[in-house]
């Protein structure tokens, strides 16, 4: 007989790299697909308008989630785009004004595309600075305040790690960069829909989305681009001036429509969803450090995304342990590297060895969970460390 | 009592704009949004995902006739032509565009050399020809497969052979082609790089492609995350992907299977139809090969904006010219670089989706004829007045 620990069905706690979309938001959609498949910029016609007022109240929801205006939404593919339009576009607006400033400062911990869009930059004449965190995973503001200058153009600090689940205060820092006038990012793929984000009150001028990370479809993401005082961006690619020239070609529709919805059921639901999640997750963390001694938390302790744990293990490594429960979804770290062997470089940010890195699990609860799902999953992962121990 | 208000669907004549989802994308995207995982990552849910996108990738890859490592996924064909256009300009090659082109092919990187067009929409091809001569630089020429507004098509074997004689690579944009004309006949001709759109292919809009047949490789404008080979980071749509596919597939057997020719059937009634009871009306590039699906039609003196507006309050919907900026009706670029003169700011743009009705031609020709003949109308008494 098989025990309690192999499901029929996987359990899903990879809700980092992507979160199923939700019923509602399918059957948002799923018209705009079909029988409404007007291209919303022919106002032209009927069914181009239709299209086009489905779009635009899918921004108001979006921008309700952080409250922003609807008018301050550019719809992009996805976070990646968001990010790299926000990075880029800033560096390369200030560029074609003959801006003074030149630096561009961000944080070791940063999702890859944040990263390599600030690098990229030091080809085109800008000064990249990427700064550490502290063992919590926390961008210490003393060394943000020492590296910001009246010569820096642009902080981007994410609004909650991917990895570590770690939710910076991001208002101070915003107050730190604004001391000399500089323009704050925040990448909030992983904070939207999950912990209450609100432009106004953080300060900050860029703000990128992810539909998929929030029950949404994959396939578009936003930048929240502050009007007041105005914020410029150049595109990083042009066409057909869609999104008032920031970000051309078609927009999708169906897909918008379906972030909009995500969008409103996240705002409706997120106080309470939250606090669910916290439970659960923070059973299953007593769950497994009774029954593992030496497990450690990484990230910091409070500061951290309500369905977010990561783990070190004592003894077993990580594949391992994944091997051993093929009925768990679980992930060493970011979906976009996770093909790769390398150890991931946000664990090695917050101090630890690469054998630490490669024992270390990424836990990600979302709103399918439920607590038989953690019961097992927490069943699973205690035997399989078990047997791991065995087989060492 | 109360009277049942009488309202027929619109007659949908915009495919160029975006075309319907046909019923087999429509399957595979719906199964693909029941998918959990990221196609990245390495669980089996995340295999499960990575096996719908790489077996989207070969089919588009067998319609084409390429490798499938050839096709890059991109949000669109906006995208695709930008990543071509940029990156042929990063590595210091110089761009040559036909004026034709759209939007996106001619803001995608500057300086763009512009090729001009003939009379009858072609790109010019002795002009072209002379702009490659006249600087020994490495180029990429950018011509696209048939415009989008007067549906004619490009000589791309001619063009091909230009850019072999002359080392040029050869970019075209061939978001107009699915479902009207062969792909992989255009790909043979001698295609280094290739733009499709998922919306325009009988898929949903959010998903497109650059399809690099001969192994050049620009670099990515999006960065982040490795995927797509590191050409396009981002999480693949996988949903719109896999639709993009089914309905590509779909589309090409369609095409083949007669129905193709079965709008150039009700195009060629339309043209015909309105040469006996609307002779004042001009048929654009008449002379020149266009898309089966695709009449530009020019009513003389009438403003295209208040044509298309009249024939959306009779419930048929079409356009002026491309869908894309702002929604405002301006003088048609395209048809100005053929030298239409003043016709330029009275042609509408018809383009028959693959489900036009039976009727699609007869209900057309009567609302047109309605409109010309009440603008007439109009125009006699404001004479009289």
């Amino acid at each position: 007989m098989h025990g309690p620990i192999a499901p029929s069905r996987p359990i899903y706690l990879d809700h980092h790299a992507t979160t199923p979309c939700d019923p509602r938001v399918v059957a948002a959609m799923l018209p705009w697909f079909t029988e409404r498949f007007g291209n919303p910029h022919s106002a032209e016609h009927a069914l181009g308008r239709e299209a086009e007022t489905a779009v635009e109240q899918a921004r108001e929801e979006v921008a309700a989630l952080i409250g922003a205006e609807a008018r301050e939404i550019v719809f992009t593919s996805g976070a990646t785009e968001a990010n790299n339009l926000a990075i880029k576009g800033v560096a390369r607006f200030a560029r074609a004004q003959a801006g003074p400033r030149r630096r561009i400062v961000t944080v070791a911990t940063e999702h890859k595309c944040v990263l390599e869009s600030v690098r990229d930059l030091a080809a085109e004449g800008f000064e990249p600075v990427i700064l550490p965190v502290r063992p919590d995973g926390l961008l210490d503001p003393d060394v943000l305040a020492s590296a910001v200058d009246d010569s820096t153009l642009l902080v981007s600090v994410m609004a909650a790690n991917n990895e570590i689940g770690v939710v910076p205060d991001l208002s101070a820092l915003v107050a730190i960069a604004k001391r000399f006038g500089v323009l704050v990012h925040s990448d909030a793929a992983q904070a939207a829909g999950k912990i209450v984000l609100d432009v106004a009150a953080l300060g900050v001028d860029l703000l990128s989305l992810s539909a998929h990370k929030m029950y949404g479809p994959k396939g578009v993401g936003a930048l929240y681009v502050r009007r007041r005082p105005r914020v410029r961006l150049s595109p990083v690619f042009s066409g057909g001036g869609q999104e008032r020239g920031l970000r051309s070609g078609t927009l999708p529709a169906p897909l918008i429509v379906g972030f909009g919805e995500a969008a409103r059921i996240a705002r409706a639901e997120m106080a309470e969803e939250a606090a669910r999640l916290a439970s659960l997750r923070d059973t299953l963390w007593k769950r497994l450090s009774a029954a593992i001694p030496g497990l450690r938390q990484n990230g910091h302790p409070s500061a951290r995304l309500p369905g977010n744990l990561n783990l070190t293990f004592p003894v077993a490594r990580a594949a391992d342990l994944m091997a051993r429960c093929p009925g768990l979804c679980l992930s060493t770290g970011s979906a976009c590297s996770s093909a790769e062997i390398e150890p991931s470089y946000v664990l090695r940010a917050i101090g630890l060895s690469e054998a630490e890195a490669g024992r270390t699990l990424r836990i990600g609860l979302g709103r399918s969970t439920s607590p038989a799902d953690i019961d097992l999953a927490a069943a699973a992962l205690i035997a399989a460390h078990e047997a791991c121990v065995a087989a060492a | 009592m109360r009277r049942a208000l009488e309202v027929s669907a619109p007659l949908y004549l915009d495919a160029n704009a975006t075309e319907p989802l046909r019923p087999e994308a429509r399957r595979a995207l719906t199964e693909a949004l029941d998918l959990v995982g990221n196609p990245s990552s390495v669980h089996a849910v995340g295999r499960a995902a990575r096996c719908v996108l790489e077996g989207a990738r070969e089919q588009v890859a067998a319609v084409l006739g390429v490798a499938s490592a050839a096709v890059v996924f991109t949000s669109g064909a906006t995208e695709a032509n930008a990543v071509a256009l940029a990156g042929a300009a990063r590595q210091g090659r110089r761009v040559l565009a036909s004026a034709i082109e759209h939007d996106s092919v001619l803001a995608a990187t500057a300086p763009i050399d512009v090729v001009p067009a003939t009379a009858q929409g072609m790109v010019d091809l002795p002009a072209l020809r002379a702009a490659l001569e006249s600087d020994p630089t490495p180029a990429l020429v950018a011509v696209m497969a048939a415009n989008n507004e007067t549906g004619v098509v490009q000589p791309i074997g001619e063009v091909a052979a230009l850019c072999r004689r002359f080392g040029a690579l050869l970019h075209v944009d061939a978001a107009q082609i699915p479902g009207r004309l062969p792909l992989s006949e255009i790909l043979s001709a001698g295609v280094d790089s290739l733009a499709l759109s998922a919306h325009k292919a009988g898929g949903s809009k959010g998903a497109g492609a650059l399809v690099l047949a001969s192994g050049w490789w620009p670099g990515p404008l999006v960065r982040g995350g490795g995927q797509e080979r590191g050409l396009r980071g981002g999480t693949e749509p996988l949903p719109a992907i896999a639709g993009f596919a089914a309905g590509l597939l779909a589309a090409e057997a369609w095409r083949a299977n007669g129905g193709a020719e079965r709008l150039a059937a009700l195009v060629g009634e339309i043209a015909a139809e309105l040469r006996e009871r609307v002779p004042q009306a001009v048929v654009v590039a008449a002379d020149a090969p266009r898309l089966p699906n695709t009449l530009a039609l020019a009513l003389p003196a009438v403003p295209a904006a208040t044509q298309v507006m009249l024939l959306d309050l009779a419930g048929v919907c079409v356009s002026a010219g491309s869908a894309c900026s702002s929604g405002k009706v301006t003088e048609s670029r395209v048809l100005r670089a053929m030298g239409l003169g003043p016709l330029s700011a009275s042609t509408i743009r018809i383009s028959l989706p693959w489900n036009a009705p039976e009727d699609a031609a007869g209900r057309f020709v009567a609302a047109y004829a309605a409109m010309a003949s009440r603008l007439a109308a109009r125009a006699v008494e404001a004479a009289a007045a």
